[in-house]
């Protein structure tokens, strides 16, 4: 099953950039992006901004039983990444040998094919995180 | 002054040892490997292609200089293993490192030299004050069909370079093309793999097009070739360079820099440019580098560099070499699949 294709244009900004959003009345960050703080509700004011490249594997697990699309990447890991500005995102990960996947690992994105839709509809890419 | 003001590389980290296919196929990996004098070959992951890996060395050549994004006017992504017929990757390439939306580019195809051609048209926008700065990339995961002789050599890999008239660090001095219609390599539409002509590929087609286009710049500027300190030939095996440079009356010297064939395989349209990135690696402000690339059909385009003291501010990590030693090898059913050889994926 495809992803559906305005959806995968929408994510571009996210998924090919880590592009995030702050509120500028109170500070703080989000990721995914997001229309409103709900902090702040009509006071706030709420700015693209790039989340760092970089971090931490915060918790990780190892996948067996893949959702339609990611078979032939079995087995595979995904993780929750803690950005450098304390920011937490869900994230495959690639290139990653096992021994070297442990809480804390230090992680880089890389820029990777997520799904290809059936090999007929549009290429869905953006980010994984790769262990440094 | 135009020309590099930054450059980025891009090796995927797994590899394949010339032997290990030889062996599927019946044949004597050692022969194989000497006759060929490759050793191994890059393979891009299951999620990766050309337009990741296009984007990777985007990434990397940004991340060496301090340039805007959004001053790149223009990007040409060199491929012949596009993920889409049609689709850009230079347009996925211009969102992923924030160059959207004033920005022009398109893919270019000519088989292994389309890199270089993109850097020849960005050069030409840069100059004419057309645009701030221009990318061109060569990036490819090439393909060989199953049990031929490009399976053992077609590889995964790719460069980009920001062409510019600010803080260059590589003067371009000149560059010039030999092109004739020589069909010695080729893929039909909807086709999944390319054809070659066998020995035809070697003399009226490489030799032809490589020592044409170098012995065509000599004459335009009047170099002689102990003027350069490094030179970069294409590499479709690691033979074909070297007895160019024999032709030429070139010692391998100038050649070793960037000599990454054996050890990386053939990236057709990142082959020279991944080379040239490997030279900048090194490259000494003053040095000179003579570049020639190779694309069947045919044709070579001949750039002569001439380095800066600049080369010095963007010498940052990872390079070429960084990226050669990081792999992890991989045996033909992991590489089968890995490059949808398999026909049922």
């Amino acid at each position: 099953m495809g992803e559906n294709l305005p959806l995968v244009w929408r994510k571009m900004p996210e998924r090919y950039r880590l592009v995030g959003s702050k509120c500028l009345n109170c500070g703080r960050i989000y990721f995914p992006r997001r229309k409103i703080c709900p902090h702040c509700r009509r006071k706030g004011k709420i700015v693209d901004i790039k989340m760092p490249e970089k971090g931490k594997i915060y918790s990780f697990s190892e996948v067996h039983s893949a959702p339609p699309g990611f078979e032939n990447e079995l087995p595979y890991f995904v993780a929750i990444v803690e950005l450098q500005n304390g920011i937490k995102l869900f994230s495959m990960l690639a290139d990653s040998p096992r021994n070297k996947i442990r809480i804390g690992a230090p992680v880089k994105m890389v820029f990777r094919k997520i799904t290809e839709n059936d090999g007929k509809g549009i290429i869905a890419y953006g980010y994984k995180f790769k262990v440094l | 002054m135009v020309g590099i003001v930054s450059y980025g590389a891009y090796i995927p980290r797994y590899r394949i040892k010339v032997s290990d296919i030889a062996r599927v196929w019946g044949k004597d990996g050692e022969h194989v490997s000497q006759g060929l004098r490759v050793k191994e070959k890059a393979v891009a992951a299951i999620d990766e292609d050309s337009c990741t890996i296009a984007v990777e060395t985007a990434k990397q050549a940004l991340g060496r200089a301090d340039i805007d994004p959004r001053n790149i006017g223009a990007i040409f992504v060199g491929s012949e293993s596009k993920p889409f017929a049609v689709n850009p990757s230079a347009s996925t390439v211009a969102e992923a490192i924030g160059a959207v939306p004033n920005v022009t580019g398109a893919d270019l195809e000519f088989a292994c030299k389309a890199g270089t051609a993109g850097m020849q048209a960005v050069y030409g926008m840069v100059k004419s004050k057309m645009i701030k700065y221009g990318m061109a990339i060569g990036a490819d995961t090439a393909q060989g069909k199953p049990n031929d002789a490009l399976e053992f050599t077609a590889a995964s890999g790719g460069a980009a370079f920001i062409i510019g008239d600010q803080n260059v660090i590589a003067e371009l001095e000149d560059t010039c093309s030999f092109s004739t219609d020589t069909p010695d390599f080729w893929r039909r539409a909807h086709q999944e793999f390319p054809e070659h002509g066998g020995r035809f590929t070697a003399e009226p087609a490489y030799y032809k097009h490589v020592i044409g286009a170098a012995e065509m710049l000599r004459e335009k500027m009047g170099f002689d070739y102990d003027d350069f300190d490094h030179v970069v030939f294409h590499q479709p095996n690691g033979k074909f360079p070297l007895r160019a440079a024999k032709k030429l009356k070139i010692p391998f010297e100038k050649l070793s820099a960037g000599y990454i064939s054996p050890v990386v395989g053939n990236t057709y349209s990142g082959n020279v440019p991944l080379a040239l990135s490997a030279v900048l690696d090194i490259a000494k402000p003053g040095e000179k580098i003579l570049v020639v690339s190779y694309g069947s059909g045919a044709g070579s385009d001949a750039f002569s560099f001439k380095v800066t003291p600049n080369i010095k501010k963007v010498r940052k990590a990872p390079f070429v070499k960084d990226f050669i030693e990081d792999k992890v090898y991989i045996d033909y059913a992991i590489y089968a699949k890995f490059r949808k050889k398999i026909k049922s994926i």
